[in-house]
């Protein structure tokens, strides 16, 4: 009846390839081929820009309240790039990255963001969850989604998104929880940026890592330099192997920062201090991204003026595609059911009587704007 | 036809579901080999496999969450919370996703999720195994609440959930399980979800319920019948949400008088969406003010004093007495 240490028998790692300065380990780099990273460069570059211009038009008041992924890039875009087709993504709200490298239209994401449901419809062919708001319930989606693809024998992988403050969510333990004693094929990547809101990691939660949260669950577990491409690339690549072939969950721990607020409703000067902001910000995924890639892979001051040009026309293109876009307000009704229950139909005779009143409300207020043109001209 | 309590019916229609179509799947705590704490989920388990019928963690949470992925993944899931006391766990994942799905994607998604749950008192039951919150459902959008009365309308509706593309909370009146037997037929049958039903023709005045209060209601009908000459309508509500206005308003619109009788508390309960739409849709008709026999607003009592607080056949007559006698 001894007294002794119980040694767990899962393995928790910790990863990194590509150093601040975009220094590539040798023995861990994953030599990717040099064509898809430039496409995953331009991918990281299409993010960073798209959240600069969206943080614009918050200020301008084109789209609502917005949540950048500004520092997370590579804690995003990693797993997405490691992923097939067919595998299922489950984002929480800050992985723009990934939904841009998954195919969704970047006027979806705008949309979303301007308060249009159009933006969350995946489009056809998509195994992708719109982006998810209350923190932490998507991961049970993901266990779901997982479990329906074992049971169907579909090879596809579940990949969920969550942050660190997420993983202080019950459905984060219930999802883990279940995904791990029932073998399923999901990976499980949290994104530790260190914020929740304005409650720092060390207050979130007492474990040294979150990759270590994996030990009670009985998967393994890696923590990874959240900004360093490669590296979230090879880890979540791993993880997406194991599910695949049968070995169940990773728990996939991202070090990360979120370099801009929570959202645009917040002000992170009131929570954090600036030094730490200043210390996190040459750790920058896209500066160490686009440092490897003109050491190693030919990328020089044109290329990257190329890569600017394209990537501003994308934006503007799909900015002005965003703003063309009317919505129906009459589709709230026609989505609740597949089939409008009586009581609904009445109800949504009552609105589109209301709305014909705005309509020709607006019409009779228009009408002598367009006679006193009319007189000028 | 056989004659079936409310657990083998329902027994009935889970097991029509899962042979019928690979894409049902049975899920909940001790439904497998436990075969449900009401035993609900009898013999499943043995004939249909682990694969099928799953026993679930205590984590209520994590069954809806699972049914909505489910969902996604393009499976019918059928879940069991134990108690409904214990759904609210369950709730977030109720009213944040499952009711709104299909909203939300613009029907890229949808929810053909049913949700049983045993509900009401009348089991003397330990706390929290004994409450009527089918209101709180079904002021869900998104969702529809339904709530069977006996065993062969319990067979039907189950069937019928299970093959509506919307997501269902079905409430089932834990005291009818093993009240009474009723003829079920050998074939599968389906109930029209949102359709009440005349359980009783009359004429003088409309006594609206549902569930296990159901057998009060009739009870005091009868009596109305035997010992007063009043011959009261019975309707059947068995679709909370959405609410069948039409036959609710054609059979007063006919009496001019209504009662209304849930176990629920008062306020704010279904009794009041009925009034609401009576009120709305058939004042012109009514002969007297309308009436509400419920549970009162105050927390079911532990089981020593629980058969107080479960409106019976007296509450009843008295309430139709006075609404004729205005």
């Amino acid at each position: 009846m001894p007294r002794k240490t119980i040694q767990p028998s899962n393995k928790i790692e910790y990863l990194s390839i590509l150093d601040v300065d975009g220094n590539v380990d040798a023995a861990l780099d994953p030599k990717l081929d040099p064509a898809e990273l430039h496409t995953v460069f331009r991918g990281m570059l299409l993010a960073r820009r798209l959240d600069e211009r969206l943080l614009r038009l918050q200020r301008q008041g084109r789209i609502g309240t917005f949540g950048p992924g500004m520092g997370q890039e590579a804690a995003s875009l990693g797993p997405a790039v490691a992923m097939k087709k067919n595998d299922w993504f489950v984002p929480s709200f800050r992985e723009g990255a990934a939904m841009l490298w998954r195919g969704w239209p970047i006027e979806k994401i705008i949309l979303w963001w301007g308060g249009n449901e159009f933006g969350a419809a995946t489009p056809e062919g998509q195994n992708d969850l719109p982006i998810c708001v209350p923190v932490s319930s998507q991961c049970l989606h993901a266990t779901g989604i997982a479990w329906g693809c074992k049971y169907k024998k579909d090879p596809s992988v579940t990949v969920c998104f969550v942050g660190d403050g997420g993983t202080s969510e019950g459905d984060f333990h219930e999802a883990l929880n279940f995904a791990c004693s029932h073998t399923l094929p999901a990976v499980f990547v949290i994104q530790n940026n260190h914020w929740a809101i304005s409650l720092p990691r060390e207050m979130q939660s007492k474990s040294a890592t979150l990759a270590q949260k994996c030990i009670a669950y009985g998967c393994d577990g890696i923590q990874v330099d959240g900004n360093d491409i490669l590296a979230m690339i090879v880890a979540s690549r791993d993880a997406l192997a194991k599910a695949r072939s049968g070995g169940g969950p990773t728990l996939i721990e991202a070090v990360t920062y979120r370099l801009a607020m929570h959202t645009t409703a917040d002000d992170p000067k009131k929570y954090r201090t600036e030094e730490e902001v200043a210390c996190w910000l040459p750790r920058d995924p896209l500066i160490r991204f686009e440092k490897y890639m003109r050491a190693k892979h030919g990328l020089d001051d044109a290329g990257m003026k190329q890569l600017e040009e394209e990537v501003a026309a994308e934006i503007q293109a799909a900015v002005a595609r965003a703003e063309a876009y009317q919505s129906d307000p009459m589709d709230s009704f026609h989505h609740t059911f597949a089939e409008m229950p009586a009581s609904l139909a009445a109800q949504s005779r009552e609105f589109e009587e209301y709305m014909a009143e705005l309509k020709a409300d607006a019409a009779a207020a228009a009408q002598p704007a367009a006679e006193r043109q009319m007189a000028e001209s | 036809m056989a004659k079936l309590t409310m657990v083998q019916a329902l027994n009935l229609a889970l097991r029509e579901a899962l042979t019928d179509d690979p894409d049902v799947i049975v899920f909940g705590q001790d439904v497998g080999k436990d075969e449900g704490v009401f035993r609900v989920t009898e013999g499943l388990y043995r004939d249909f496999g682990a694969e099928r019928v799953v026993d679930m963690p205590v984590a209520e949470s994590c069954i809806a969450g699972c049914a909505v992925g489910l969902a996604v993944r393009g499976l019918r899931p059928v879940a069991e919370m134990q108690f409904s006391g214990f759904g609210y766990h369950a709730f977030h994942q109720i009213e944040n996703h499952i009711s709104r799905f299909r909203t939300r994607t613009r029907s890229r998604f949808s929810m053909p999720i049913v949700i049983r749950m045993p509900f009401a008192a009348g089991i003397r039951a330990i706390e929290h195994h004994s409450e009527s919150r089918e209101a709180i459902y079904a002021h869900l959008p998104g969702l529809k609440m339904v709530i069977p009365s006996g065993p062969r309308n319990a067979r039907a509706l189950l069937r019928s959930a299970i093959l509506d593309p919307d997501p269902i909370i079905f409430y089932e009146p834990k005291s009818v399980y093993r009240a009474f037997k009723e003829e079920v037929p050998d074939e599968p049958e389906e109930m029209p979800i949102g359709k009440a039903h005349v359980a009783r023709v009359g004429k003088d005045l409309t006594l609206i319920s549902y569930g296990a209060m159901m057998r009060p209601t009739l009870e005091a009908a009868e009596q109305l019948a035997d010992e007063h000459q009043i011959e009261a309508e019975v309707v059947d509500l068995l679709t909370i949400s959405p609410m069948d206005t039409e036959t609710i308003c054609g059979s007063v619109q006919k009496t001019g008088r209504a009662v209304i009788v849930h176990e629920a508390p008062r306020n704010c309960g279904p009794a009041a969406e009925v009034a609401a739409r009576l009120a709305e849709n058939s004042i012109e008709y009514l002969e007297a003010p309308i009436k509400r026999v419920t549970g009162y607003d105050v927390i079911m009592p532990f089981f020593a004093n629980e058969k107080y607080f479960i409106p019976d056949a007296r509450r009843v007559v008295k309430a139709a007495k006075e609404v004729l006698d205005f």
